[in-house]
């Protein structure tokens, strides 16, 4: 599955849909989007890119193995709810800086981001280097 | 106290380290742990008169508190925990000189010594039950720490599987002692007593609370996993099966005689199993011959004699009952002193010789000097000779019997029960140093030495203290008086002396001592008329045990052949059958005549582009199931997904519908990409099976519609909880897409748990591909 025209093409719209997905995440708590869609659509975006430049291609791109992924994700979401611990609050109670309109939430989202692009690259990846 | 328990485990984690960095001076640094933990103890317990409570909410939701309390019984645990504690830690660090596992040594002992010291110090019935557990956790740990050897992996699991499993009944049993009671604190039971005998609950608590400290404590006919633990290093032995763990049954049984006893069942249980054990084990231990061996059943039937202690002292009953609250507590003292003593005794003599079987071991007094001296004073200490700390427990402990019937079943099993007993003493403690034959030395060459500095002093020490309290018991007489009030429920006075006259006691006790070294003198034909008795064995509750394991693995076989076919068909076909039974059947039962009709007739507005989108969805199925090409498949199956998604979208809900469209793009791509592995489209299913498939997708497919059908239809409360989120998705969450922020805080623990799935599914797709190349590369 390696043609010239897929080659090109992806290397425009592989970051277009990237570019999509984190406007998805940053957006998700006031629009439609989200965490999760977000992170469907980036682990898309790098698909194309390993059927157009075969298995190993998105690896290149992230530069890290997709279940480094998927553990710092976890990581992530765990400790936005630990932070809320620190001021002695419940586990994963939501902290806002409301000036700025952020709070641990965008992180919790963030993690499922990265769980979900790790998980769907590596479910690809899989079945990718299971063909090579 | 929280933060003394914390200790322990918080130092377990640097023990590895430490170890690596200072491996002659880890266990010698470790040790200082305990002790910085009984001095903090020791200052709370002698700086107020009444017993000190600290309490920190753990989960208040349910009632449930990390509180812990100092008593006279807990301090004394503690003492033994903390001070036999930093003797083990000593002797581990020495006895692992060389090995690159003393730093997991050392961290284990430790976590073991805090949980211990959890188990003991805990007021609340939760807390306990959960250091409880963990005991049990670092045993299996302990036992099996020679993890290469089947030996000491059957072992511990046996140890974890016995005495887990206690500690399910435990658990039922603290439930239901908490529902009885009215109160999770563990102090505020004994108020309780008179609630708890007139509940229902008391005997099915009785029999599930003893069933916890039975197998801990390792009572018939639960005994078997502790000698068998006998698998693990020496130092875990005399720390775990001799001084702390194993008497953790014989303290929850102590710390809950005055809320539980009284009733009939509870004494007769404690001292009906009591001296069955005692006499038993004791029986057994005259067949062994291995010095751990021997130490094992001596101990088990120590075990038996405290339990049955604890039955005597019925918290109200008189004069006797007293006297058995404080045999408890002296016989406790006693034998964890001379009894873990002995245990690193024989580790000393089976590393300086090689030698483990006790018919092999003599005159070792001119090479090891020092250890000669504690063998001897624990081995006596034993014997129960007077001056010497054993001494005052037996005493005690006969007297306890003596007064509550001078034949009942407790001095009879006593007096079968002690002379076994001297014979241990005297064969692990004394004569191996006696004699005037050399010492032969496993390996051949060479000569027994005797061992580095730190596998003397900690047995020495313990050897030595057990003398001072045996010559000057008045230094005992705070703790033993606080400790058998606890025990007893009632305040308790000790005057403790040297000698307390001589009476008949005295007279049975010498009697002992005689019968035990006549057991000695004619062990030779002892030894052939205990073999028959050995065949017993075989029948014995090891074999249910063997059974019961056996049974489990076998029938976990027939299940797996029966339901784990492999192929993904058959796998699919019983979810979708069952679903369709189960939900068909509750449909079933809801029988609402005319619901369906009612429903249909709400549809009255069918605009064009439902139409449109329904019939390319069944243009779409039926060309997934008619094409002959894969590809073609996929294709049309994405069609029907991405209908569903425009579904969503003219039914406003834009979340799903983006999410729809990704997963069916994923899905596609997921398809084409597995199917590149696959052989060319061959149509090998028969008619048969595709009208079955038919069935079963028809059958599916209609209770989905009804269920939907119906479902609008049906009435949740007055949708609180959707309200709630749309109206506070705003002022808390700071968001205004509700879904976004149901999903990322107010259910964000959900959320956690999905993606702790997905993770975990993304573990087990790289196990199972990484799994298939390995087998490739193989062949």
């Amino acid at each position: 599955m390696s043609s010239i025209i897929l080659r090109t093409g992806v290397r425009f719209v592989t970051p277009l849909m990237l570019l999509l997905a984190a406007l998805l995440v940053l957006r998700g708590h006031n629009e439609p989007g989200g965490g999760f869609i977000g992170g469907l659509l980036a682990a898309a975006g790098l698909i194309l890119q390993t059927l157009a430049s075969g298995s190993g291609a998105s690896r290149r791109l992230i530069r890290v193995a997709p279940l480094t992924l998927v553990s710092g994700g976890l990581l992530l979401a765990a400790f936005s709810g630990f932070l809320a611990m620190i001021g002695c609050g419940a586990f994963m109670t939501a902290i806002w800086v409301e000036s700025l309109g952020l709070g641990t939430p965008l992180l919790f989202d963030l993690g499922v981001f990265m769980v979900v692009v790790g998980t769907t690259l590596t479910v690809i990846e899989g079945m990718a280097e299971g063909n090579a | 106290m929280l933060g003394e328990v914390l200790t322990g485990f918080v130092a377990a984690a640097f023990a590895a380290p430490l170890a690596r960095r200072l491996p002659r001076l880890a266990g010698p640094i470790l040790a200082l742990v305990p002790l910085g933990i009984l001095a903090a103890l020791t200052w709370r317990y002698a700086g107020s008169a009444a017993p000190p409570r600290t309490s920190v909410a753990w989960l208040p939701g349910l009632g449930i508190d990390l509180a812990f309390r100092l008593d006279g019984l807990a301090y004394l645990f503690a003492l033994l925990i903390c001070g036999i504690g930093a003797v083990i830690l000593v002797y581990a660090g020495a006895y692992f000189a060389g090995d690159r596992r003393r730093g997991r040594m050392l961290a284990t002992l430790l976590a073991f010594m805090a949980s211990m010291l959890g188990v003991v110090l805990a007021d609340h019935l939760v807390a306990l039950f959960v250091f409880w557990e963990l005991t049990s956790v670092t045993s299996y740990l302990l036992i099996g720490f020679d993890h290469e050897q089947e030996k000491s992996r059957k072992a511990a699991l046996q140890a974890l599987l016995v005495t887990g499993g206690g500690g399910l009944a435990l658990l039922a049993g603290v439930v239901l002692l908490a529902q009885a009671a009215g109160t999770w604190d563990i102090s505020a039971l004994a108020g309780q007593a008179q609630t708890i005998r007139a509940s229902p609950l008391q005997l099915p608590i009785i029999v599930l609370v003893l069933a916890g400290c039975f197998t801990k404590s390792a009572q018939v006919p639960f005994h078997f996993w502790l000698p068998n633990a006998m698998a693990a290093p020496t130092p875990v032995s005399a720390y775990l099966h001799s001084a702390t763990m194993v008497k953790a049954g014989v303290y929850l049984a102590a710390r809950l005689n005055p809320s539980l006893g009284g009733a009939a069942a509870w004494e007769w249980a404690l001292i009906g199993f009591g001296a069955l054990t005692a006499v038993t084990a004791a029986a057994m231990s005259l067949r062994q011959h291995e010095l751990k061996r021997l130490l094992a059943y001596s101990t088990v039937a120590s075990l038996g004699v405290l339990i049955m202690l604890v039955g005597l002292a019925a918290p109200e009953g008189g004069a006797d009952a007293v006297t058995a609250a404080k045999a408890v507590v002296l016989f406790l003292l006693a034998h964890a002193l001379y009894k873990a003593t002995l245990f690193l005794v024989a580790g000393s003599l089976t590393r300086a010789t090689g030698l483990k079987d006790a018919r092999l071991l003599v005159g070792l007094r001119r090479a090891m000097p020092l250890t000669f001296v504690a063998g001897v004073l624990a081995g006596l200490s034993m014997v129960g000779v007077p001056a010497l700390l054993g001494y005052l427990g037996k005493e005690s402990a006969i007297a306890a019997a003596w007064e509550r019937h001078a034949a009942g079943p407790a001095m009879l099993a006593l007096v079968l029960a002690a002379p076994p007993l001297v014979v241990v003493g005297l064969r692990v403690g004394v004569a191996p140093f006696l004699g005037s034959r050399r010492a032969v030395v496993a390996d051949g060459a060479g000569t027994a030495h005797e061992v580095p500095t730190g596998m003397w002093v900690g047995p020495v020490a313990l050897a030595v203290i057990g003398l001072v309290l045996g010559l000057a018991p008045m230094l005992l007489n705070r703790v033993v008086s606080e400790t058998a009030a606890a025990v007893h429920g009632a305040p308790v006075a000790a005057r403790l002396a040297l000698w307390h006259g001589f009476n008949a006691v005295v007279l049975l006790d010498v009697a002992i001592v005689l019968g035990g070294v006549a057991l000695w003198l004619w062990r030779s034909s002892i030894d052939r008329w205990t073999r028959r008795l050995a065949r017993l064995a075989a029948f014995g509750p090891e074999r249910g045990y063997a059974l019961a394991l056996e049974g489990t693995l076998a029938f976990g076989r027939v299940q797996t052949r029966l339901l784990q076919s492999g192929y993904l068909r058959r796998y699919l076909l019983v979810v979708f059958l069952f679903a369709i039974a189960v939900v068909g059947a509750a449909l079933v039962a809801a029988h609402r005549p005319g619901a369906i009709g009612a429903a249909l007739g709400e549809i009255v507005h069918v605009h064009a582009e439902d139409v449109l989108l329904v019939v390319m969805m069944v243009v779409a199925a039926v060309a997934v199931v008619h094409s002959r090409s894969r590809v073609a498949a996929v294709i049309a199956l994405g069609a029907v997904g991405l209908a569903v998604s425009l579904v969503f979208v003219l039914y406003s809900a834009p979340d799903l519908a983006l999410t729809q469209v990704l997963i069916e793009t994923l899905t596609v791509i997921l398809f084409v990409l597995a199917m590149r592995q696959l052989p060319f489209f061959v149509d090998l299913s028969s008619r048969r099976t595709r009208v079955r498939d038919l069935v079963v997708a028809v059958l599916g497919g209609g209770l989905m519609t009804t269920l939907v059908l119906l479902a609008s239809h049906v009435q949740l409360g007055d949708e609180v909880a959707s309200a709630y989120f749309a109206a506070e998705a705003v002022p808390q969450g700071h968001g205004r897409n509700v879904v976004n922020v149901i999903l990322v805080d107010f259910r964000a623990l959900d959320t956690l748990g999905e993606i702790t799935v997905l993770a975990l599914a993304a573990i087990g797709v790289i196990a199972l591909v990484r799994g298939r190349t390995g087998l490739e590369a193989r062949r």
